[in-house]
C-alpha cells in the first residue's frame, strides 16, 4: 500500500485535477448532447468515476484514507443506482420499444 | 329578607329562560301564565321590602359576589336596596304585572305569544337590574339591556320592514346616549377610582360646587339619560316606536324604560347638584322637550302616536323638575305618570283590539257606549294626566310646578303652558275617540266588541291607582302629609342641604294661585276642546288646506327630515362614495389584480416545462455552475 501511495505522488498533483475536470466535462457534455438513455448513464458513470479519481488521489497526498472510504461508499452507491436506473431503462424499452429521451415528454404544462 | 334581593330579579329571569328554552313547546296561554306569575312573585317580593323599609329598616348594600378586580378598581356585583330603588321597583313590578295580565288578552291570537313574553320577562329583569344596581356598571347592564329588549319588542312584528326600520331607530338613537353614559363611567372611574354610589357620593360631597369635571361627567350622564328618556335631540325614535305591541308601549315605552333616565339623574342627585350649568340645561331641555312634543301631540292622527309624544312631554317635565333641584317632584310624576299612561296606552290597546287594528283617530268615533269599560277607564286616565284633582296627576304636576316656580317663574309659565297643551290633545283624543259617530263602517266579522276580562280588569285597576295614586303626595297645603316626600327625603338630603332649599319658600297664598291659576286654565282648555272635537268634530276635517304654522307641526317640525338631511344622507352618501371609490376602484381591484396577475404568469411560465429530458439537464448543470461561480466570487 505504501508503495501504491508513493506511486501515485510520482505524478503532481496537478494532473490529477486537469484530468479529472476533462473526464468531468466529458461526462457532462455527453449527458447533455447524447439522446440515448444508456449513452447518458454512461457519462453519469464517467462524471462518478472522475470524482472517484480526485477523492482517491487527494487520499494519497494528504495521507488521509477518508477519502478512499468515500469511493467505495460512491461505488456502492452507484452501483445500486445503476441496478434501478437500467431496469427502469428495460421497462422504458418494452413499452415504447425506443430509449430516445425526447421520445419521453408526455410529462409537460 | 333584604339579603334576599336577589330573588326578585330571580323570577323574571328564571320566567325568560324557562319559557325561551321551552319555544315550541308551551301551548296556549302557558306562557302567559308563567310570566305573569313571575312578575307577580317579583312584586310581592318588592312589597315586603317596602314594608321593611317604610317601618324603618336602614337601607342597604346586598354584596352577591367580587365581579371585577383590576389594579385599585373593585367593582361588585351587588344591590343597593332604598327608599328610592323600592318605589321603583313598586312601579316596574306591580305596573308590569298588570300589564303581563293584559297582555295575555291582548295577544291571545298572536302567533309568537311564547316569543313575546319571553322578551317580556328578560326586560323586567333588565329593569330590576338598571333601578337594584348598587354602582354605575351593573345599572349599566340593566340600561343596555333594557334597551335590546327595546329593540326586540318594536320589532316584534319582523315582517314589516317598517317596525324593523324603527326599531333599529331606537336602538341606534340610544347607543348615541348610552355612549355618553359610557363616557361618564370612564370618568368617574378616573376622578373617583370607584363606581359604587355610596363612595362616589361621600367622596364627592367635599367637591366644590361648580367643579369642571363633575359638570362634564353629569353633562355625559344627562346625554344617557336624553337618549333613553327621549329628550331633544334625541326623542324622534319614541313616536316611531309605537310599531311594537300596545302592551310594550304601555311597559317600555310609557312606564318603566323611558323614565331609567329620570331614575338615573335622581339617583345621581348629589353629583348634580354639583353642576348648576348642567342643571340649567336639564331644565332647558325638558321645558323645550315638553313644548315641542306637546305641540306635535296637537296635531297627530295615530291613536298611539299621539300618546308616545304626550310621553314625551310629559318626560320633559320630569326633566324640568329634576333640573329645578325637586327631584322627589319628578319621582312623584314618575309614579303617577306611570300609572296614568300605562292606563291611557292599554285602553288605547283596547280601541284597537275593539276595532280590530284601526289607529287611526279620524275614523273612529262613538265609541262612549260601545266599550264602555275602556271608555271610563280612558276617561280617568285622561283625567289625570290632565291634572285634574283628585286624580294623581294634578298632585304630582302641582309638585312640579311648585319646584319651578322656586327655580324660576318663567319656568313655570312654561310648564302650565304645557299642562294646558296636555289637557288640550288628550281632551281632543277622548273626544275624537269616544264621541260623535262612528265613521269606520261595522266589519261583520269582526263587530266592535270590549276588550275580555284578562284586559279589563288590569285597566280597572290601574284606573283606581290613577285615580288614587295621588294620595301619596297631597301636599300639607291641602291638608295632607306629602307622604313621598317624607319618604324619600333621606335620598336627596344630602343635595338637598346643598342648594339650600327652603320647602316653605313660597307662601301659603301664592302657592293657592299657583295651584289654582292652571286648573282654572285646564278647565277652560278641556271645554274648548269639547267644543271643537265633540260638538264640531274638527279632527275628521283636518285634510282641509293648512297655514303654515300647523303645516308645520303637522309634520313634526320636519325634524326626522332634517337629521335625514344633516346625518342620513352624508353619512349614506359617504357610504356610497366609500362602497363606489375606494371599495369597488382600489380595495377590489387591488384583490383582484394580485390574483390576476399570478394567474397569468402561471399561464405564461408554464410553458417552461417542455417535458423534454435534455431540457431539464441543461437547465440543473447551467444552474450548478451558476451557484458554483456564485459561491467561487463570494
Amino acid at each position: 500500500m505504501p508503495d501504491t501511495i508513493q506511486n501515485m505522488q510520482v505524478i503532481p498533483l496537478d494532473y490529477y485535477i486537469f484530468f479529472c475536470s476533462a473526464l468531468f466535462a466529458i461526462g457532462v457534455v455527453g449527458v447533455l448532447v447524447k439522446r440515448n438513455a444508456l449513452v447518458i448513464f454512461m457519462s453519469i458513470e464517467l462524471m462518478l468515476n472522475s470524482a472517484n479519481l480526485l477523492l482517491a488521489a487527494f487520499s494519497a497526498y494528504r495521507n488521509d484514507p477518508a477519502g478512499q472510504i468515500f469511493v467505495f461508499f460512491i461505488m456502492v452507491v452507484a452501483a445500486a443506482e445503476v441496478a434501478i436506473g437500467l431496469a427502469l431503462l428495460v421497462m422504458i424499452y418494452r413499452s415504447t420499444h425506443t430509449i430516445d429521451i425526447n421520445v419521453l415528454n408526455k410529462l409537460k404544462w | 329578607m333584604i339579603e334576599k334581593i336577589w330573588l326578585v330579579p330571580l323570577f323574571p329571569l328564571i320566567g325568560f329562560l324557562a319559557i325561551a328554552f321551552n319555544f315550541m313547546r308551551f301551548k296556549g296561554l302557558l306562557s302567559g301564565i308563567i310570566a305573569s306569575s313571575a312578575v307577580f312573585l317579583s312584586f310581592i317580593g318588592s312589597m315586603i321590602l317596602f314594608l321593611q323599609l317604610s317601618a324603618g329598616q336602614e337601607a342597604m348594600t346586598v354584596d352577591l359576589f367580587n365581579w371585577i378586580h383590576f389594579n385599585n378598581l373593585s367593582i361588585p356585583f351587588s344591590f343597593l336596596v332604598d327608599k328610592l330603588s323600592v318605589l321603583m321597583l313598586l312601579i316596574i313590578t306591580g305596573v308590569g304585572f298588570l300589564i303581563h295580565v293584559y297582555s295575555i288578552g291582548y295577544m291571545k291570537e298572536d302567533a309568537g305569544f311564547n316569543r313575546f313574553f319571553a322578551y317580556m320577562n328578560l326586560f323586567i329583569f333588565f329593569m330590576l337590574l338598571l333601578v337594584l344596581g348598587s354602582n354605575y356598571l351593573v345599572m349599566f347592564i340593566g340600561w343596555e339591556g333594557v334597551g335590546l329588549c327595546s329593540y326586540l319588542l318594536i320589532g316584534f312584528w319582523f315582517k314589516n320592514q317598517d317596525f324593523n326600520n324603527a326599531a333599529k331607530k331606537a336602538f341606534i338613537m340610544n347607543r348615541i346616549g348610552d355612549l355618553g353614559f359610557l363616557l361618564a363611567l370612564f370618568m368617574l372611574i378616573l376622578q373617583f377610582g370607584t363606581l359604587n354610589f355610596s363612595d362616589i357620593f361621600s367622596k364627592s360631597q367635599t367637591i366644590l360646587v361648580g367643579n369642571s369635571t363633575i359638570t362634564i361627567i353629569t353633562m355625559l350622564l344627562f346625554a344617557g339619560a336624553v337618549g333613553k328618556s327621549a329628550q331633544i335631540p334625541l326623542f324622534t325614535w319614541l313616536p316611531d316606536a309605537m310599531a311594537g305591541p300596545t302592551p310594550v308601549s304601555a311597559l317600555i315605552h310609557a312606564a318603566t324604560m323611558v323614565t331609567a333616565g329620570i331614575y338615573m339623574i335622581a339617583r345621581s342627585n348629589i353629583l348634580f347638584v354639583l353642576a348648576p350649568v348642567t342643571m340649567w340645561t336639564i331644565s332647558l331641555i325638558g321645558i323645550a322637550t315638553a313644548l315641542l312634543a306637546g305641540s306635535i301631540a296637537i296635531f297627530q292622527t295615530d291613536i298611539k302616536k299621539i300618546l308616545a309624544y304626550s310621553t314625551i312631554s310629559q318626560l320633559g317635565l320630569m326633566f324640568v323638575a329634576l333640573g329645578a333641584g325637586s327631584f322627589t317632584a319628578a319621582m312623584f310624576h314618575l309614579t303617577t305618570h306611570a300609572f296614568f299612561k300605562a292606563l291611557l296606552f292599554l285602553a288605547a290597546g283596547s280601541v284597537i283590539h275593539a276595532l280590530s287594528g284601526e289607529q287611526d283617530i279620524r275614523k273612529m268615533g262613538g265609541l262612549r257606549h260601545k266599550i264602555p269599560v275602556t271608555f271610563w277607564v280612558f276617561f280617568i286616565g285622561s283625567l289625570a294626566i290632565a291634572g285634574v284633582p283628585p286624580f294623581a296627576g294634578f298632585f304630582s304636576k302641582d309638585a312640579i310646578m311648585l319646584g319651578t316656580f322656586e327655580s324660576s317663574p318663567v319656568l313655570w309659565i312654561v310648564s302650565v303652558l304645557v299642562a294646558l297643551m296636555t289637557s288640550f290633545y288628550m281632551f281632543r283624543l277622548l273626544f275624537t275617540v269616544f264621541w260623535g259617530k262612528a265613521i269606520v263602517s261595522e266589519n261583520k266579522y269582526h263587530p266592535v266588541h270590549e276588550s275580555p276580562k284578562s284586559m279589563t280588569i288590569p285597566m280597572m285597576v290601574l284606573a283606581a291607582l290613577s285615580v288614587f295614586g295621588g294620595m301619596i303626595g297631597i301636599p300639607q297645603l291641602l291638608g295632607g302629609s306629602d307622604r313621598i316626600q317624607d319618604y324619600l327625603a333621606p335620598i336627596f338630603a344630602a343635595s338637598a342641604s346643598i342648594l339650600k332649599q327652603h320647602p316653605s319658600e313660597v307662601n301659603v297664598s301664592s302657592e293657592l294661585a299657583l295651584m289654582l291659576v292652571p286648573l282654572i286654565l285646564i278647565f277652560i282648555v278641556i271645554y274648548a276642546a269639547y267644543l271643537l272635537y265633540a260638538k264640531k268634530r274638527l279632527v275628521q276635517l283636518e285634510d282641509k288646506p293648512r297655514s303654515f304654522f300647523e303645516n308645520l307641526i303637522t309634520r313634526k317640525f320636519y325634524i326626522d327630515e332634517l337629521y335625514e338631511i344633516i346625518i342620513q344622507q352624508p353619512v349614506s352618501r359617504l357610504s356610497i362614495f366609500f362602497h363606489d371609490v375606494i371599495e369597488i376602484k382600489i380595495i377590489d381591484r387591488l384583490v383582484n389584480n394580485t390574483g390576476n396577475m399570478i394567474v397569468w404568469a402561471g399561464k405564461n411560465i408554464r410553458y417552461v416545462q417542455t417535458g423534454n429530458v435534455g431540457v431539464y439537464l441543461f437547465f440543473m448543470v447551467v444552474s450548478i455552475i451558476t451557484i458554483l461561480f456564485f459561491n467561487l466570487f463570494n
